[in-house]
């Protein structure tokens, strides 16, 4: 099942010169970019890791390119996404986000249906992945 | 709910002014003129910038004929390119990497500063940005601490130039431990990879220089222009007076001119004799002469033409003209 999250997600997955027109966007505007990781792809999990600190003062989108190179190839089977975040006084938000990296393999989510007093239903979504631990979740132990 | 004459929702899209049309125009190459059509290179020359830039660097720079022509040459080569892709032929951007050697004061750093803009005037930067830094932005105290430090300022950089002033303290050759061998070796994997988004100037003197790249031939022979600033002519350095002179709002007469012209002749056959940052240097002392003399005559008063005057005076009272030679090796 291939997972969209971000923005462009519903689009075939951008190429690298797209990707870096979407950076270079962002930096136009003066958002800082940073690149985040994870292995676990829960639509409620915010909480993806940081590759290197979000950078403030790259004027061109290689430079951003640079490293989210860097990331790919020391996560190579793992979720990767570009974000970019407006410091703007009522903004203060991210304003972009978008998938660059995805494995090659996506094998979906389970929906779990617990049934409640008076015929509630409750729904639990669990990733098929994330039953291995992390780092190996979609194969190529890399960690 | 009804949609809106154009069609879908429309959201208000800061900083996206004109892209969508450069997408498009990528998406449809132009068909290529045919085999015999032919080009009018005057007309190709107007529609770019190139004489603009050209003209500007001219009128800046006194002197440096070498810079001038090279940067003369990688001018024409893009004309070049511009009229090969009309007809369809390959054009790819040329190594552009340099290195800018020769004695103290020659203008390296400064042609160097000006290079980012120039290149951009081009047509070969994106950007245009020019990120200056030395050892200590490049090379680390401790193992591990080289490589993201040099990374990080290489992606700074990225769109625009990177300028290494003084670039043969990275490396120092009877030191096998010093980290600075890291820094070169990244340096040259992105001058290898990334020759697209990235023009690295190296600046420093001539004999260290050379020292430096025979230690690293990589770096070398990374190196598509290496260019070396010859020593100016006292005509030169007169005229880099006048412009140093215009651009604090003095004026020199003609009768100081002929003073300077002397002052420098002699101050060149002196040791320690660097180039135009002497000119600078006589130049603010010839100021702070020129104050004193304005202040200290008792009762007077002064008109704008004299607070924007270097007399002779200012000059001749220079130790280069009043010490025996042999003394007269300090800067006075
Ligand atoms: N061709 C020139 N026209 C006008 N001004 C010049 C020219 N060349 C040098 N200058 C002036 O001379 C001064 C010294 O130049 P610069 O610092 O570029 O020399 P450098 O070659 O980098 O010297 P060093 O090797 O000692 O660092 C600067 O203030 C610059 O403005
Ligand atoms: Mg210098």
């Amino acid at each position: 099942m291939r997972i969209t999250q971000g923005a462009f997600s519903y689009l075939p997955d951008l190429t690298d010169d797209e990707i870096k027109a979407q950076i270079q966007y962002c930096i136009d505007n003066e958002w800082s970019v940073a690149i985040e990781f994870t292995d676990d792809p829960h639509p409620r999990n915010v909480y993806w890791e940081m590759w290197g600190l979000p950078m403030f003062d790259v004027a061109d989108a290689s430079g951003v390119m640079l490293e989210v190179d860097g990331c790919r190839e020391a996560y190579p089977v793992h979720y990767v996404r570009v974000s970019a975040f407006d410091a703007r006084l009522t903004r203060q938000t991210t304003a972009l986000s978008f998938l660059v990296q995805r494995p090659p393999e996506e094998p979906g989510f389970q929906l779990d249906r617990q049934e409640g007093p008076d015929r509630t239903i409750r729904y639990t979504l669990r990733g098929y992945a994330s039953e291995r631990p992390e780092g190996q979740r979609y194969g190529r132990g890399d960690s | 709910m009804t949609a809106p004459a154009g069609g879908g929702f429309t959201m208000p899209r800061p900083g996206a002014g004109g892209s969508e049309q450069a997408v498009s125009a990528e998406d449809d190459p132009p068909v290529p003129l045919a085999d015999d059509a032919v080009l009018d290179v005057d007309e190709v020359r107007r529609e770019s910038d190139v004489d603009a830039v050209l003209e500007r660097l001219d009128a800046e720079l006194v002197g440096l004929v070498p810079v001038k022509t090279r940067i003369r040459e990688i001018a024409a080569l893009l004309l070049v390119d511009r009229m090969r892709t009309r007809f369809g032929l390959s054009s790819s951007r040329p190594a552009l990497h340099m290195s800018f050697t020769g004695s103290p004061g020659t203008g390296k750093t400064t042609v160097a500063l000006r290079m980012a803009e120039l290149l951009r005037g081009l047509g070969y930067l994106r950007r245009g940005h020019l990120v200056s830094v030395t050892r200590d932005d490049l090379v680390g105290q401790y193992i591990g601490h080289t490589a993201p430090k040099t990374k990080e300022v290489l992606k700074r950089a990225m769109g625009g130039v990177l300028f290494i002033d003084e670039a043969y303290y990275l490396y120092k050759e009877d030191n096998e431990r010093d980290y600075g061998a890291e820094s070169v070796e990244i340096l040259l994997q992105i001058m290898e990879n990334q020759r697209d988004d990235l023009v690295v100037i190296l600046a420093g003197y001539k004999d260290r220089m050379d020292d430096f790249f025979r230690s690293n031939p990589g770096m070398s022979s990374r190196i598509a222009h290496h260019i070396d600033f010859p020593d100016y002519t006292v005509e030169e350095l007169a005229a880099i007076a006048g412009l140093i002179a215009a651009e604090h709002e003095y004026v020199l007469p003609e009768d100081t001119v002929r003073v300077l012209r002397d002052y420098l002749d002699k101050r060149m056959r002196q040791p320690r004799f660097a180039n135009a940052r002497s000119v600078r240097n006589a130049i603010e002392r010839a100021r702070l002469r020129q104050a004193n003399r304005l202040v200290s005559e008792p009762g007077a008063s002064v008109t704008k033409q004299q607070l924007q005057t270097l007399e002779p005076a200012d000059f001749l009272a220079s130790r280069v003209f009043t010490d025996p030679p042999e003394e007269a090796d300090a800067e006075g």
